[in-house]
């Protein structure tokens, strides 16, 4: 399992890397193994308003779909629509392949997600 | 939880391990679009140890058989298989069975994992005659080798021609690899194949003769995930979702398996008015025009009105489109006619489509 040093990790095996006031959110290679051959990746509309913890987006896998929740709270500015054609990217290169990037309004709200070390023992502990 | 013989085998590969109607079952190997591949392209090897095998045995077998079964049982040779629905009086069906004709008087009968205490007890419950029911679920482990190179690697490890084996038919105690094993072409992938009966202690031995034999044909281990996706796309029916007690064999469209003029069998009147009032469901296929992926469950509706769910759905590997077969009211079964399906409290366009998605030439 790859954990990439630098990012944040939500719970729900969202990674976040935070670039200003922006927040780029993919899933985990945790995320993608546990789902298998992603096969749809179904994104908002950019200027969609979300809340952290709220579903944003879903990634699909043969047999099951996954939620990805935004970690911050903010407007929803930019999607990868290249995964609507290629969701097997995903699988390829989860952390080179972003899913949304929010505007972040709250930046305290970072300090709630772990860092690569504490993501690491989270899923091992899932496990 | 009950594993098979072959679990400790399943978790050394790796694979992804599931609870399946209380087995512990391997979802994927490598991953199931691969596997998905291998078997229509070349081959892939499945162990099916939890499917359940009740013997029956005795001068009035046939007949206790004929009168469970909506097919029909009369004319079926020595060595061949019948492929069955078997009915509550009411028409709902309790479970869809492969019955292996050994001899006059003795059948293995073959049935889905979740139902074979449910089976067995029905068939039991309705003894007449000179009949024992058994089940041998213990003794039987069961391998699946599908794809097209099925023949070519199982020709390795047995001196009996294979191609005397028709579809549908089977060959008992023939010695595979120095094991003796109940060979019948059969399986549900929509592919060539060969489902394998061994007893329990030599499963293990014969996966890993096998696997030898099919490298040089680039055989993979498949798990349930592509035995899905694969019978899914030939639209071959799952106990659970096409089918069920609630879902009559005459609505899921299996009318080639419904003998109704064969004589009485329990189910027949409640099939025969259905027959002859037309069903007031019908299963089909459906193609998404929107993008979105449609599962079971998903209700399906016309003009803002539920007409309908979604029985299976799924991303089709072979054919890169969304597919469902989804339970309708009659009048929306003609191909062509537009739908919604529900998915995420969306309603995303729908069309009906032909079935079988996917149809493969191969021996019968």
């Amino acid at each position: 399992m790859k954990v990439i040093e630098g990012l944040k990790y939500s719970k729900d095996h969202e990674w976040v890397k935070v670039d200003g006031n922006k927040a780029i959110i993919g899933i985990t290679d945790y995320a993608q193994d546990s789902l298998g051959d992603v096969v749809f990746v179904d994104l908002p509309e950019p200027g969609e308003v979300v809340n952290a913890g709220d579903a944003a987006a879903v990634v699909e896998s043969v047999k099951a779909a996954a939620d990805i929740y935004s970690p911050v709270s903010g407007t929803i500015i930019e999607v990868n629509t290249e995964l609507e054609g290629s969701p097997e990217l995903i699988n390829e290169d989860p952390y080179q392949n972003w899913i949304i990037v929010v505007e972040i309004n709250d930046a305290s709200e970072l300090d709630f997600l772990m860092d690569a070390e504490e993501y690491e023992r989270f899923c091992k502990e899932e496990a | 939880m009950k594993k098979t013989p072959l679990y400790n085998k399943h978790v050394s590969l790796n694979a992804k391990m599931i609870d399946f109607g209380g087995w512990m079952m391997p979802l994927q190997y490598s991953g199931i679009l691969q596997e998905h591949e291998a078997v229509r392209t070349e081959s892939g090897l499945f162990d099916v140890s939890h499917m359940g095998q009740i013997m029956v045995e005795g001068t009035a077998a046939r007949e206790f058989i004929q009168r469970l079964i909506t097919n029909d049982i009369s004319k079926l040779r020595d060595n061949s298989i019948l492929y069955s629905p078997m009915c509550y009086p009411d028409g709902g069906t309790i479970d869809d069975i492969m019955i292996y004709k050994l001899n006059m008087d003795k059948y293995l009968v073959v049935v889905n994992a979740a139902n074979t205490q449910k089976d067995l007890e029905w068939m039991q419950s309705h003894r007449d005659g000179d009949v024992t029911v058994t089940d041998a679920s213990e003794q039987y482990a069961l391998l699946a080798l599908q794809g097209p190179r099925a023949q070519d690697i199982l020709q390795k490890l047995t001196d009996i021609p294979l191609e005397q084996i028709r579809f549908f038919r089977f060959m008992d105690e023939v010695n595979i690899a120095g094991i003796s094993a109940l060979v019948s072409r059969t399986g549900y992938t929509g592919e060539d194949g060969f489902e394998i009966y061994v007893s329990s202690q030599n499963v293990s031995r014969l996966w890993d003769s096998i696997v030898e034999a099919g490298q040089e044909y680039n055989l993979v281990p498949a798990g349930l995930g592509a035995r899905d996706t694969l019978r899914f796309e030939a639209a071959l029916p799952l106990y659970g979702h096409e089918l069920s007690e609630e879902i009559s064999p005459l609505e899921a469209g299996l009318d080639r398996f419904v003998k109704l003029d064969k004589g009485d069998f329990i189910g027949r009147d409640a099939l025969l008015k259905q027959s002859r009032d037309g069903v007031s469901r019908k299963l089909v296929g459906l193609e998404m025009v929107d993008r979105g992926i449609p599962r079971h469950g998903c209700q399906v509706k016309a003009d803002d009105k539920i007409i309908g769910q979604v029985t299976s759905g799924s991303f089709s590997p072979t054919l890169k489109k969304n597919l469902a077969l989804a339970l309708l009211e009659s009048r929306f079964a003609e191909e062509d006619t537009r739908v919604d399906i529900v998915i995420r409290n969306k309603s995303l366009k729908a069309k009906v489509v032909k079935t079988p998605f996917y149809v493969k030439r191969y021996k019968k």
